[in-house]
């Protein structure tokens, strides 16, 4: 654990990341607390700019709304969706891909097959349909983006389990008796968890841009404030107040970027004999 | 006139190594035409001391003092452009791997012009004609075919004979030769040897030629280097190091070689057949043989039968690629044989499947051969020892007894119990695998290459630990290995497998001294230090 840290500590963009990410999720616990009040109330004359009234620091939108109070409300939105729908994806992707790659042949076949039939799928637009179907609320907003994102967690578990199960360890296992659930969740998934680890971190950051741009869409759920739903709202406004589109915009940015360097820094720490700055 | 001298020559390991030098004070010299054997176990440091004469030490590895003197010019801290004229040209390397170091995606010939093109000799149409002459001159058979092909088609010998090919291209006054036989079968290891001996003595070329196996010491080296730790423990010509080691250490490792002469007596008459085999076949399919190119089958395993007697340790011995380690597993069912029957107390495991499988399996376990690829690294030692106790239903605290028993019998501590496979040496995991392999009671164990990715030392404990075990126990083994020295110290009985199929069955000593056919003649032939073992016995 010690070694662990120490090697993620040697990537700065990583520790950076980490801070960023940090800010976020204290954003997102607090947001109740600082604003107690609901973002979508208005409070003062529409088109505020920023830094011009004392309690409202980043200005009010197009209907006098607290800008301020709808990013900190949005953080607590978008990491709910992202971690959320990662889990839900991990828990599609990680059986499925464990057990293509454990017991190849048929099994393999059969679940390869199903893995690229939603690969083939622009995954945007599943998405987009599959909200159209459902009513927009979270739960389905989660449900769609952990649908369109779990075939490449599959496939990604299914080549690392098929280069560990040929390994010795395994195979001394089978001799002593132990069942393939067992071999399966106690000997090959954990010497997979580096791999995905890594690119859960990195799937966190794309659910929380598929979450705004479906926001932006206008298919998100309409009784929250997310950062996506902020974007879209302004966009008509872009020339006059451009800093409405700017500020959840520049939000995004950096949690998608924190996530995408963590995510990095996790892979050279995990990884070690991998890592690229080893020249 | 030495060619290459290299004095006080220290070499630092960064911070947090597990010693402040990966060599420390390393004094020799290379005269032209001469072959130097630099032998130790892994570790000590002596492909550190190669590398550092090719200026190619590992990132936060550095030389922190001395010299190294080549042909009158000092090249330790020599800028990096000055040398890259030097590598290749005026002293060149081969390796262990062949493999690895070829490019997968080149041609031969491709990859032997490239070195010309670097240095900026020759003209295209030359480079061809010399990567010939060459490869002709490393005895590859059908050079004109070989210099087209790509490394996968060529055997691991012609490999490393295009690697010394390469090597040799720019006509280097230093060849080192960091374990190049290490990865090759007995026969091929035997050729190899003799080509660098035929060049040094055409060329007069120094080689420095880094090794692990003092039989192959004694048929190549003309002086010897003895380090242990990172510290040269001795140096003198190959008689006199060989023959009247000065040093205990070196003394050590001489004592610990596996002899041929020196094979397991057993004059018990032999018991009840504890397993039979009988008619084992196994062949292997790859590709579809639709479209998309042939279907290659290879018969890795072709009607092989014996029987194990109880108590009785047979060896199985042969090439890489002669089926030995498919017959291992076939028994144990971890590959599925086509045909054949393995009767154990009279029942074929064959045909069966799930509990049945299970319970006949749990008589029959194995050791594997990498002890690193074998342990799973995430897993604590009492993990690995008791779960397969646990699966057979024994309750948690007996289990953990056990493991505690079994560590003490493979002379392991108890603390060893809580810690990660990582924390061991490859020695003390090997025994720990032995450990898991016993936890079960069972009374066969088929031990694939076991000893062979250990240093001659640990190979020399493993080994009397094995035999001990097998009387106290009671225990039938089956004891795979490509290395006939080994099979001879531990077996009662040798089966000779060439090609999927048995060519000689017989006791030890009739085998290994007086073999029925030709092939095994030749096996037996290739085993370097031969004339070594011979003059080491008049000497005792």
């Amino acid at each position: 654990m010690k070694e662990f840290w120490k090697r993620f500590r040697y990537n700065r963009g990583a520790v950076i990341g980490l801070v960023i990410l940090a800010l976020v999720i204290a954003t997102a616990i607090a947001a109740p607390f600082l604003f107690p009040q609901s973002p979508w109330k208005m409070v003062q004359r529409p088109f505020l700019p920023p830094f011009t009234d004392d309690t409202l620091w980043l200005g009010t939108d197009a209907l006098g709304r607290d800008v301020l109070s709808g990013l900190a409300h949005g953080a607590y939105v978008s990491l709910l969706v992202g971690l959320v729908s990662t889990i839900v994806a991990l828990a599609i992707g990680v059986p499925v891909g464990a057990l293509a790659g454990y017991f190849v042949g048929r099994t393999d076949d059969i679940l390869m097959r199903l893995t690229e039939f939603f690969q083939t799928i622009p995954s945007f637009a599943l998405a987009i349909v599959l909200l159209a179907i459902f009513q927009p609320s979270l739960t389905y907003v989660i449900i769609a983006i952990a649908v369109v994102s779990w075939p490449p967690v599959a496939r990604l578990v299914r080549g690392e389990v098929l280069s560990l199960r040929t390994r010795e360890f395994v195979e001394a296992a089978t001799l002593s008796g132990l069942g393939n659930d067992q071999i399966i969740l106690r000997h090959v998934l954990p010497n997979a968890l580096p791999a995905i680890v890594v690119l859960a971190s990195l799937m966190v950051a794309q659910a929380i841009l598929l979450e705004s741009s479906l926001s932006f869409l206008g298919l998100g759920d309409p009784n929250i404030m997310s950062w996506g739903y902020m974007i879209g709202a302004a966009r008509t406004v872009i020339r006059t107040a451009w800093w409405l589109s700017f500020l959840p915009g520049m939000a995004i940015l950096l949690t998608v970027l924190a996530l995408n360097l963590i995510g990095e820094g996790l892979n050279d720490a995990l990884n070690p004999r991998l890592t690229r700055k080893s020249e | 006139m030495s060619l290459l001298s290299i004095r006080n020559l220290d070499i630092a390991l960064p911070e947090g190594a597990d010693r402040p030098f990966a060599a420390k004070d390393i004094n020799f010299d290379l005269a032209p035409g001469e072959i130097l054997c630099i032998v130790g176990e892994s570790g000590s440091g002596k492909s550190m001391s190669a590398n550092a004469v090719m200026g190619l030490l590992p990132q936060g590895v550095k030389a922190t003092g001395g010299t190294i003197t080549f042909d009158g010019q000092e090249i330790l801290n020599l800028p990096e452009r000055q040398m890259m004229t030097l590598r290749g040209k005026r002293f060149s390397m081969i390796f262990q791997e062949p493999l690895s170091a070829l490019n997968p995606l080149m041609r031969v010939g491709a990859q032997i012009a490239e070195v010309f093109e670097a240095h900026g000799a020759l003209g295209p149409s030359q480079r061809h004609a010399r990567a010939l002459e060459l490869l002709d001159e490393v005895g590859i058979p059908d050079p004109e075919a070989a210099i087209r092909a790509y490394p996968f088609q060529l055997s691991g010998g012609q490999r490393q004979r295009v690697m010394i090919a390469m090597a040799l291209a720019l006509e280097p006054d230093i060849l080192i030769a960091d374990e190049p036989t290490t990865a090759l079968d007995v026969t091929t290891q035997a050729q190899i040897l003799k080509l660098i001996e035929n060049l040094r003595g055409s060329r007069g070329m120094g080689v420095i030629f880094i090794t692990h196996d003092f039989g192959v010491v004694a048929d190549i080296a003309d002086r010897v280097i003895v380090m242990q730790k990172g510290e040269i423990v001795e140096t003198g010509t190959a008689d006199a190091v060989l023959l009247h080691p000065e040093h205990p250490y070196t003394r050590a490792l001489i004592d610990a070689i596996p002899r041929l002469t020196r094979y397991a007596h057993s004059d018990d008459p032999l018991g009840t057949p504890i397993m039979r085999v009988e008619g084992l076949s196994k062949t292997f399919t790859t590709g579809s043989g639709s479209f998309f190119g042939k279907q290659r089958v290879v018969k890795a395993v072709q009607g092989v039968s014996f029987d194990l007697f109880s108590g009785e340790t047979i060896g199985i011995v042969g090439e890489s690629g002669s089926g030995k380690s498919t017959v291992g597993r076939c028994l144990v069912r971890l590959v599925e044989p086509d045909k054949g029957r393995v009767l154990i107390d009279g029942a074929d495991i064959a045909p069966m499947s799930g509990t049945e499988l299970r319970e006949t399996r749990r008589k029959m376990q194995m050791i594997f051969q990498d002890p690193f690829s074998s342990l799973n690294p995430r897993a604590r030692v009492s993990r690995i020892l008791t779960e397969g106790l646990i699966a057979y239903d024994t309750p948690r605290t007996q289990a953990m007894d056990k493991a505690r028993k079994l560590l003490d019998l493979v002379g392991l501590d108890a603390s060893a119990m809580e810690r990660f496979p990582h924390e061991f040496s490859g020695g003390q995991r090997q025994r720990i695998g032995i450990a898991r392999a016993l936890a079960l009671d069972p009374s066969i164990i088929i031990a694939d290459e076991a000893v062979s990715a250990l240093d001659v030392s640990i190979q020399a404990q493993v080994l009397d630990l094995l035999a001990d075990l097998k009387t106290r126990l009671n225990l039938s083994m089956l004891f795979i290995t490509h290395d006939l020295r080994v099979a001879a110290r531990i077996c009662d009985r040798i089966i000779v497998m060439q090609k999927g199929r048995i060519v000689e069955v017989g006791p030890t000593a009739k085998v290994l001294h007086d073999p029925d056919t030709a092939y095994t003649q030749s096996l037996l032939d290739a085993i370097p230090g031969q004339d070594y073992e011979r003059a080491l016995m008049q000497v005792e």
